[in-house]
């Protein structure tokens, strides 16, 4: 084989990996890659505008396609900059191979121009990361960087490459074996595990599946087996705000979103079982709330990928360790095995009384024909794009809440959201990624007009290349989750949390070469939401909604399950936290 | 819902349970920044460390070996574990105190000064100790003492006031008893 250029290497080892496209912004250490990119077209460069925007369209790519998502960003402020984007794909295990140029090798430790220590920088927001500090090592570790991305529970991998590795010469190879002994993710869960797990279901009374973005990081397949597992077994359902479109949201024996703000009926189906089966959930604080009152009369039964998700925060009776598409299909086989059968009485009953916690309606709100509700703008906008193809990001807050509680997925992949490290900014570059991997889908960001200015200059971005997104801002003047925690638990002493100066939206929409659209009223709604579908280019929905509303259900910190608030008991949320409560966030 | 707002406080942590000391062997490969990936790990997680120590012992095959001595609850213990193997570079993690006590040692290097009767006294009780001497002048000694820590502990106590200047430590080193590798 020829010799190549460590420059060369990494576009090669990029197109063997079947990339697509890479998100980046070139810099002076990364010069010698940007102009192998400009000699080759197979694999497609998009500039972004900040390289935070790199790796969250990086990750709207990967999560909407399943694929690893790549990012290309310089040393010293490109790596700092990408620094936010590695910690949310960490915490919600999305597969990154981010490239970050270095000084050269005999610099490193100088202190020389735009030289950061990346590597020690994203030690702890990675997965696994590299500094190659040989040409000859960089096939090798290109190609390892991808197999740990995407393999086990997947993660943000960084590879850091000196400039004079860039230009150093050296042969190209595509290895087949990786040389990390120690890294074997368990994809198989142990099997008598697996017929006790049956045992345990079919002797249940109370059941439910708590289920988590693993089984839509574990693939089609696993959400297709979850589905069929459900249906078998006829047990109730619900899932983190990660697992959203794992199973179909139309379906009866859904019970909506879990946690500080899901339905009634999940939470209370979760505080009274007695048979818990955790799917590629992690039992994270939103979901249990206080934990020492966490479903307290319920075996669980946890199945995920990560042996360290298993007794981190809950205890569990029987913890399966694998991947969930591998678990479920055994679980599968060995419940038709076993001739195992449900209780159908005992789910008779039980489904009687999830019944009742349905009937209290705990996502009802008031609507108004003067204001638009928020939540009245995002059911509308589900009423108005539920039969098309459609992708939907979010920023954080309150609107990424109301978007988890009335946009309802029936498909996995089709919702992209920043749930571990809660990034506003997250939605409007994850669009970007989401729609450069589906060109003909509609791919709305449903964002709060806090979040979207944080990462407003990637509309460039979608302008530059065509992309049409739609960013659907739930304007509200507040940092409204930021606000309503005020308004419940600081006396409703709004520190900071109402933006003084917005942008006029529309301008700036205009400004960006886009289109811009503003809706003020609930009776407008329907026709503008049209027009924004309608319009080829990417869009700012400048959607002005009631600013005092908030976001119920929710369960205050520090509180169980079955403690949880509803709209209407929104005055005595003051008495329902503690002090204890409210150091908790 | 009807309780008021300062009476009520939830415990930090939903069990008292007990704190143990446990000795965790780490097999690593030895590469550039694997120490700083276990010890981050500690940090950035809360973990105690008592003590670490870290050679490599096969050198052809690149490995490593890091003895931990961590604190924590039973699910404190099992996190740690757990995230001690999800590290790539990591190639097994054993509880050395889990299949009963562990042979463990430490070895410290002791610095003592004085003359006359301390002097006379620091060699006794270091006879005692089966501290070997391994520097000294007309003025000072230095002696080298292996054993478990405790034992260290004693013998550092007991040259206090007989003239302690310093000490060095390893660490603790520590393997499974019985024929069986880690």
């Amino acid at each position: 084989m020829s010799e190549m250029t460590g420059a060369e290497m990494v576009i090669a080892a990029l197109a063997d990996q079947g990339v697509e496209y890479i998100f980046g912004y070139p810099g002076g250490a990364v010069l010698p890659i940007y102009d192998a990119l400009f000699q080759q077209n197979k694999v497609q460069h998009i500039l972004v505008r900040h390289e935070q925007g790199a790796v969250h369209a990086a990750e709207g790519y990967a999560r909407s396609t399943g694929k690893v998502g790549a990012v290309l960003v310089t040393s010293g402020p490109g790596a700092t900059n990408a620094v936010t984007g590695l910690t949310d794909a960490l915490c919600d295990s999305v597969p990154i191979v981010a490239i970050t140029g270095q000084v050269p090798t005999h610099l490193i430790g100088n202190d020389a121009f735009q030289e950061c220590d990346t590597v020690g920088i994203t030690r702890p927001c990675t997965k696994y990361n590299y500094l190659v500090k040989s040409v000859a090592d960089l096939p090798h570790v290109l190609h390892e960087a991808f197999h740990i991305a995407a393999s086990g529970r997947p993660g943000p991998v960084v590879v850091d490459i000196p400039k004079d590795i860039q230009f150093a010469k050296g042969r190209y190879f595509k290895p087949t074996e990786f040389h990390h002994r120690g890294y074997r993710p368990k994809l198989k869960g142990d099997a008598d595990k697996i017929k006790r797990a049956v045992e345990m279901m079919a002797a249940a009374k109370r059941p439910v599946f708590y289920t988590g973005g693993g089984v839509i990081n574990s693939g089609r397949r696993a959400c297709d087996l979850l589905r069929e597992l459900v249906k078998l077994t006829g047990f109730p359902i619900t899932s983190t705000l990660m697992g959203l479109g794992a199973f179909p949201a139309a379906d009866p024996q859904w019970l909506g979103m879990l946690g500080m703000h899901g339905t009634w009926e999940a939470n209370w189906a979760m505080h009274d079982c007695d048979v818990m089966i955790a799917v590629g959930s992690r039992f994270d604080d939103r979901i249990t709330g206080r934990l020492d009152a966490f479903s307290p009369g319920s075996k669980k039964i946890h199945i995920d990928i990560d042996p360290s998700s298993i007794n981190k925060n809950v205890k569990v009776d029987l913890p399966i360790v694998g991947d969930c598409a591998h678990v479920l299909e055994d679980l599968l086989q060995a419940w038709h095995h076993s001739g195992a059968k449900p209780d159908k009485k005992a789910l008779e009953t039980w489904w009687a009384q999830i019944g009742k916690w349905r009937a209290k309606k705990s996502l009802a709100y008031r609507n108004s024909n003067e204001i638009i509700k928020p939540q009245y703008a995002i059911q509308r906008l589900y009423e108005l794009t539920k039969d098309r193809d459609t992708y939907i990001t979010t920023e954080v807050g309150q609107h990424q809440m109301w978007a988890a509680q009335f946009y309802h997925f029936q498909e996995p992949t089709r919702w992209m959201t920043s749930g571990g490290l809660g990034t506003m900014g997250y939605g409007l570059p994850s669009s970007v990624g989401v729609q450069l991997a589906h060109p003909d889908s509609l791919v709305i960001d449903i964002a709060g007009e806090a979040s979207v200015l944080m990462t407003m200059q990637e509309m460039s971005t979608a302008v530059q290349y065509d992309l049409p997104i739609k960013i659907f801002v739930i304007n509200n003047q507040y940092m409204g989750m930021v606000r309503q925690w005020q308004e419940l638990l600081h006396g409703g002493r709004y520190s900071h949390s109402y933006t003084e100066a917005l942008p006029d939206f529309v301008k700036l929409a205009e400004a960006y070469h886009a289109h811009g659209i503003r809706c003020e009223h609930p009776g407008e709604l329907d026709d503008k939401i049209r027009e924004m579908i309608e319009v080829n280019k990417p869009v700012i929905f400048d959607c002005v909604v009631d600013p005092a509303e908030n976001c119920f259900p929710m369960i205050p910190s520090g509180r169980a399950h079955n403690e949880m608030l509803l709209g209407d008991a929104t005055t005595r949320v003051e008495d329902a936290v503690t002090e204890k409560g409210k150091m908790l966030v | 819902m009807n309780t008021t707002t300062t009476t009520t406080h939830y415990p930090a942590m939903t069990t008292a349970e007990p704190i143990e000391t446990r000795t965790l062997c780490v097999l690593v490969d030895n590469e550039p920044g694997v120490l700083a990936r276990v010890i981050g790990l500690f940090a950035g997680r809360g973990y105690n460390i008592d003590s670490l120590t870290v050679s490599e012992t096969e050198h052809e095959k690149h490995l490593s070996r890091i003895t931990i001595v961590t604190r924590g609850t039973a699910m404190v213990l099992e996190q740690i574990k757990n995230q001690l193997d999800r590290l790539v570079p990591v190639h097994r993690v054993v509880d050395l105190s889990s299949g009963g006590p562990a042979i463990a040692r430490e070895l410290a290097m002791v610095k003592v000064r004085g003359t006359g009767d301390h002097r006379m006294e620091a060699l006794r009780l270091a006879d005692a100790f089966r501290a070997r001497v391994i520097d000294a002048t007309t003025e000072h000694f230095v002696f080298e003492i292996t054993g478990a820590s405790d034992k260290i502990e004693s013998f550092i106590n007991l040259m206090l006031p007989v003239g302690l200047v310093e000490v060095s430590r390893t660490g603790v080193v520590a393997i499974a008893r019985g024929p069986e590798g880690m």
